[in-house]
């Protein structure tokens, strides 16, 4: 049996299983934590950062949380909101995020996340990194320059003896995805096709397919992220 | 009251986002009703004939004449705003950063593919000539803009939007689907 627990998000009470993980406890309150590294099921990673809130005054990351009794949560707050939108910045600024020319516009979670905190220009000076794209695996092409690496292709992609396919390789600032040469055999199209959904950005893409959802129908073009979790609080909007 | 007078420039970007002004439509009539237009592509004024309220800016700044006319704008212009992807991050100009500016000239003039005719592999290099830069730069690393209207390009309605709500001075209420980065 599980052991139900009180606590607040924003002052809001909240019930949840005891252990539950914060963003899927807020989840199940009607409250959305924005996740990019999170997959539902997966073991966290606390990767991107972007969940984070301010746990009895401290700043935590909600994917790896566990939720405890009595705990009070700042979700929405001026000061979370704001340290969100930097780290979605700076993503922006970190690698080359060219919206206009990707295939996974409109339905990026990055782009989305933009959106929902209407960032305009980021705070960063951008950095336009030389990165590789990588077409040689037949089945997809990994496009470094788009990549958060967030690890949920490493951590959801497996082949069918429950092995990664995708790893880590290099170090520090260098760091990039690879696939296991001796697997790309085995990478099938569905594997293909997981991988490009799994991806947050457009890191990952299936070959010879692109802009296959018109403009206006894509998944973010009408309602921003999150909204299928709670109803759209409207940020104050101080563009002008 | 008299008309808020207007300037918009194009440096690199490929004019849709002008075009993008010129998609309000009939709206277009009651905008020159309250406004005025200085130095454009639209009317083709060439040099500043006065202070403007506003100045529109289109495209990254890729060459020396683009921080010319930045400079220029910053000076005349009391608000500056950046319309479009390649003015707020460089855009698809800017995808050039990575490769060293002679490849790029090689590509353009000597080695590419759509190269005919340039038997001595000249590349054009007269002093009349703007001097490229290191990397395309957003405009806001070149000099201080005041707001930014995302797209690709921005949509007519976010545009007529940020115009109405300048010109009243009141504050934006933009609904979701006008705020897009392509």
């Amino acid at each position: 049996m599980y052991q139900t627990i009180k606590f607040t998000i924003d002052g809001k009470e909240c019930i949840a299983k005891k252990g539950q993980y914060l963003v899927d406890a807020a989840k199940e309150n009607n409250i959305y934590i924005p996740t990019l590294c999170n997959v539902e099921g997966v073991k966290p990673k606390g990767a991107c950062r972007i969940c984070t809130v301010k746990v009895n005054g401290r700043l935590m990351t909600a994917c790896t949380t566990p939720v405890a009794e009595g705990m009070a949560i700042e979700n929405n707050t001026e000061e979370i909101i704001d340290l969100r939108k930097s780290i979605v910045e700076l993503f922006f600024v970190e690698g080359n995020h060219f919206c206009p020319a990707c295939e996974k516009s409109g339905e990026c979670d990055l782009q989305a996340l933009a959106y929902k905190f209407l960032i305009m220009a980021p705070r960063f000076p951008f950095q336009f990194p030389v990165r590789e794209l990588d077409a040689t695996n037949p089945k997809i092409v990994k496009d470094h320059n788009r990549c958060i690496l967030c690890k949920r292709c490493i951590r959801v992609i497996k082949d069918e003896e429950g092995k990664n396919i995708y790893a880590f390789k290099k170090r520090g600032h260098k760091v990039e995805i690879i696939v296991d040469p001796e697997s790309a055999d085995k990478f099938t199209d569905e594997l293909a096709e997981k991988s490009m959904e799994i991806c947050p950005v457009g890191a990952i893409l299936v070959k010879e397919k692109g802009f296959s959802t018109p403009i206006g129908q894509r998944k973010y073009d009408k309602v921003p992220i999150g909204s299928d979790i709670e109803k759209v609080t409207k940020i104050k909007n101080e563009v002008l | 009251m008299s008309k808020a007078v207007v300037a918009t420039t194009s440096l690199a970007g490929c004019f849709g986002c002008h075009m993008s002004i010129l998609d309000i439509d009939e709206r277009i009539l009651d905008l020159i009703e309250v406004v005025e237009f200085n130095k454009s592509p639209i009317d083709d004024i060439k040099k500043f004939t006065k202070k403007c309220d506003v100045g529109i800016i289109e495209g990254g700044c890729c060459n020396s004449e683009n921080v010319h006319v930045l400079k220029d704008f910053r000076e005349n212009c009391k608000i500056l705003i950046a319309l479009g992807e390649c003015a707020i991050m460089g855009g698809l100009p800017a995808m050039r950063n990575g490769i060293p500016i002679k490849e790029c000239l090689e590509e353009a003039y000597i080695g590419g593919p759509t190269v005919q005719g340039n038997d001595q592999k000249i590349v054009p290099n007269d002093p009349e000539l703007p001097i490229l830069l290191d990397k395309v730069y957003p405009c806001h690393e070149v000099i201080k803009i005041d707001y930014y209207l995302p797209g690709c390009p921005p949509r007519a309605d976010l545009i007529w939007e940020a115009l109405v709500a300048l010109i009243k001075g009141e504050e934006m209420d933009l609904p979701y689907e006008v705020v897009k980065f392509d």
